[in-house]
């Protein structure tokens, strides 16, 4: 083994409740680390996803207000081959209409979805209480508010009226997306319904996709509004329909940079003060080594070593013990329904980054005692015997 | 016989920039000739540690030459004089500064790590043959922080040898042990002087064993005030 290292090994292995201490002021810091971190991060996913998570990230619609995009098919092979972001591109038909039920009137949202590609995006089957999705042409799907309020059951035949024109549909089941807005303004249909409706089978009013990185939407956005610039249509995005949201985030992730810069401080004083004083401990053994003749850069090394020692473990235990933090939080800290109140997020590039910081911090720290120990000369040893 | 160490017009003044310097050592010339035992004798304050200490590059005169195998250390690099003693002094000092971390047979090793050449069977039979001279081949596991004071020593000194220096420097080596080992000691330190004709200087305020050296230098006052030679 290497001398300095070696040394360096004993130095910490003869001082065991020491080096211990220090290595559990280290361990500490990085399991704050990678506990705020994890738990912040898990916050914000679970956030994000519980917004737009069933929901379109990107929708491109037409720039004049309520026209159809035509020739849809085109448009989405064509976005669909400019970017691999894309997960799930679904054409929808939305239109205005008013249900007539006896002498109750309710105005509705019909929107058609081709709905094996929607279903991506929203999840639809899971989130059908009662009945099936529509299949066929005029059948209907709706909120769980609407069959409470206007008293249907599966089967049953109700009138829209679409800008004046009556239509008889199905009513083939309920949906809850525990969204009221939505259970009381929604109803689903096949694209082919509402396309029959407008009488136009290559229009929609939007297409609206999911991307894989969903902190790309605005960006991607703007790149497809570029390629999209010659015809008349435009983009949406769940950024800037988020800003507050986004805001958040934000907010949320610099208070935590913040938490973790200055627990990563607090362990570098930490450890400085404690390598210094082991400097002054072991100065009679630095002092011989260097009667002997090992090199300044040599006899630095033992503590840029011991640092690389102390950081390799507090960084193994700090991890360990985050980890520990994070499952008995995720295991004790339970919503009454009994799923965490907040999910556990284990990123493991980040764990990798706060013990690769922990590390480099030790030997940040142990820098000035290298200093110290390289510039020690045998006389001043020697007299302070 | 040809000329190991040699000092030339020395001084030494202790707090130069201060308004109160103290000079300990006045134009000193001083040589020790190769496989000689050489002691140096005199009072506390008298500048023989001093002496001791420029000899072995530890220190740096304020002015003079220091010559070691006829080569000028004065303007040596310090990496090049960590070489040097690492190569050809081996020291001894009073409080033996063993790693207490290190066994013993480990201690008499570190010199030899030092120069970063690789460990191969001849030198650890060679650390073991040393252990053996000073007899301590029982307890050569041993941590040196478990050792007694005598053992230490006596594991500095098989540590002084490790290199096959040409020159050892020792500092009061048996200050702080009891007669009957400082006796042992001293037997020892000849009997190497005797099978490697190592050239010994060694400071020693027991006139008795001063008296069984080749050659006394007595220093008095940064000055020398006997020299006398067996």
């Amino acid at each position: 083994m290497k001398l300095a290292l070696q040394i360096a090994w004993r130095f910490l292995s003869s001082a065991k409740r020491q080096t211990l201490v220090i290595i559990l002021g280290i361990a500490v810091g990085v399991s704050v680390q990678v506990f705020i971190g994890s738990l912040i991060s898990g916050l914000q996913t679970s956030l994000v996803d519980s917004t737009i998570g069933s929901s379109s990230h990107i929708t491109v619609v037409s720039e004049d207000n309520n026209a159809y995009i035509d020739d849809y098919l085109t448009t989405m092979d064509q976005l669909v081959a400019e970017s691999d972001q894309i997960e799930v591109v679904s054409p929808v038909v939305n239109m205005g209409g008013i249900l007539e039920k006896g002498t109750q009137k309710n105005e509705i949202l019909f929107r058609g979805f081709d709905l094996d590609k929607a279903n991506e995006i929203y999840g639809f089957d899971l989130k059908v209480s009662e009945g099936n999705l529509p299949v066929n042409l005029n059948e209907i799907l709706l909120g769980q508010t609407l069959k409470d309020e206007l008293d249907l059951t599966p089967g049953d035949q109700i009138d829209i009226d679409i800008l004046g024109n009556i239509r008889t549909l199905t009513v083939v089941g309920f949906f809850d997306f525990n969204v009221s807005v939505i259970n009381s303004t929604w109803g689903i249909g096949t694209l082919a319904t509402l396309q029959d409706i407008i009488g136009d089978t290559n229009a929609v009013s939007a297409i609206e996709m999911q991307i894989k990185k969903v902190f790309d939407a605005e960006a991607l956005a703007l790149s497809f509004d570029q390629s999209l610039s010659a015809s008349n249509l435009k983009t949406e995005n769940w950024m800037s329909q988020n800003q507050e949201l986004l805001s958040g985030l934000q907010g949320q992730s610099s208070s935590s940079l913040l938490i973790q810069v200055f627990v990563i401080i607090s362990v570098v004083l930490g450890i400085s003060s404690v390598l210094a004083i082991t400097v002054m401990q072991k100065s009679k053994q630095i002092g011989i080594l260097k009667a002997m003749g090992i090199l300044d850069q040599d006899a630095s090394k033992v503590f840029l070593f011991e640092g690389f020692i102390l950081g390799i473990f507090g960084a193994i235990g700090g991890v360990l013990l985050g980890l520990g933090l994070l499952y008995s939080f995720t295991t004790f800290a339970l919503n009454p329904d009994g799923t965490p109140v907040v999910p556990l997020n284990i990123e493991f590039g980040f764990i990798a980054l706060s013990a690769m910081i922990a590390l480099i911090a030790s030997m940040l720290a142990s820098l000035i005692p290298a200093i110290k120990s390289s510039k020690m000369t045998v006389i001043e040893v020697i007299r302070n015997a | 016989m040809p000329k190991i160490i040699e000092l030339k017009n020395i001084n030494k003044t202790y707090g130069e920039k201060t308004p109160n310097p103290t000079q300990v050592i006045f134009d000193l010339n001083l040589s020790f000739e190769a496989s000689t035992f050489n002691s140096i004798i005199g009072q506390s304050g008298s500048g023989k540690s001093t002496l001791l200490n420029i000899l072995g590059t530890l220190d740096k005169a304020s002015s003079g030459e220091v010559y070691i195998n006829n080569v000028s250390t004065q303007k040596m690099s310090k990496n090049n004089l960590s070489k040097l003693r690492n190569e050809s002094i081996g020291f001894i000092f009073q409080f033996h500064y063993l790693l207490p971390e290190f066994t013993a047979l480990e201690n008499v090793l570190l010199p030899y790590r030092i120069s970063k050449k690789p460990i191969t069977k001849e030198v650890t039979d060679r650390a073991l043959e040393l252990l053996d001279i000073v007899g301590l081949t029982k307890v050569k596991d041993n941590l040196a922080m478990n050792m007694s004071g005598g053992q230490q020593q006596r594991v500095a000194i098989a540590r002084s040898l490790i290199n096959n220096p040409k020159i050892i420097l020792a500092d009061e080596p048996t200050g702080n042990l009891d007669s009957d080992t400082t006796e042992q000691v001293y037997d020892l330190l000849r009997k190497i002087n005797k099978t490697y004709k190592t050239t010994f200087i060694i400071i020693t305020h027991d006139r008795h064993i001063a008296e069984k050296a080749d050659r006394i230098i007595e220093i008095k006052d940064g000055r020398i005030n006997l020299d006398i030679t067996n």
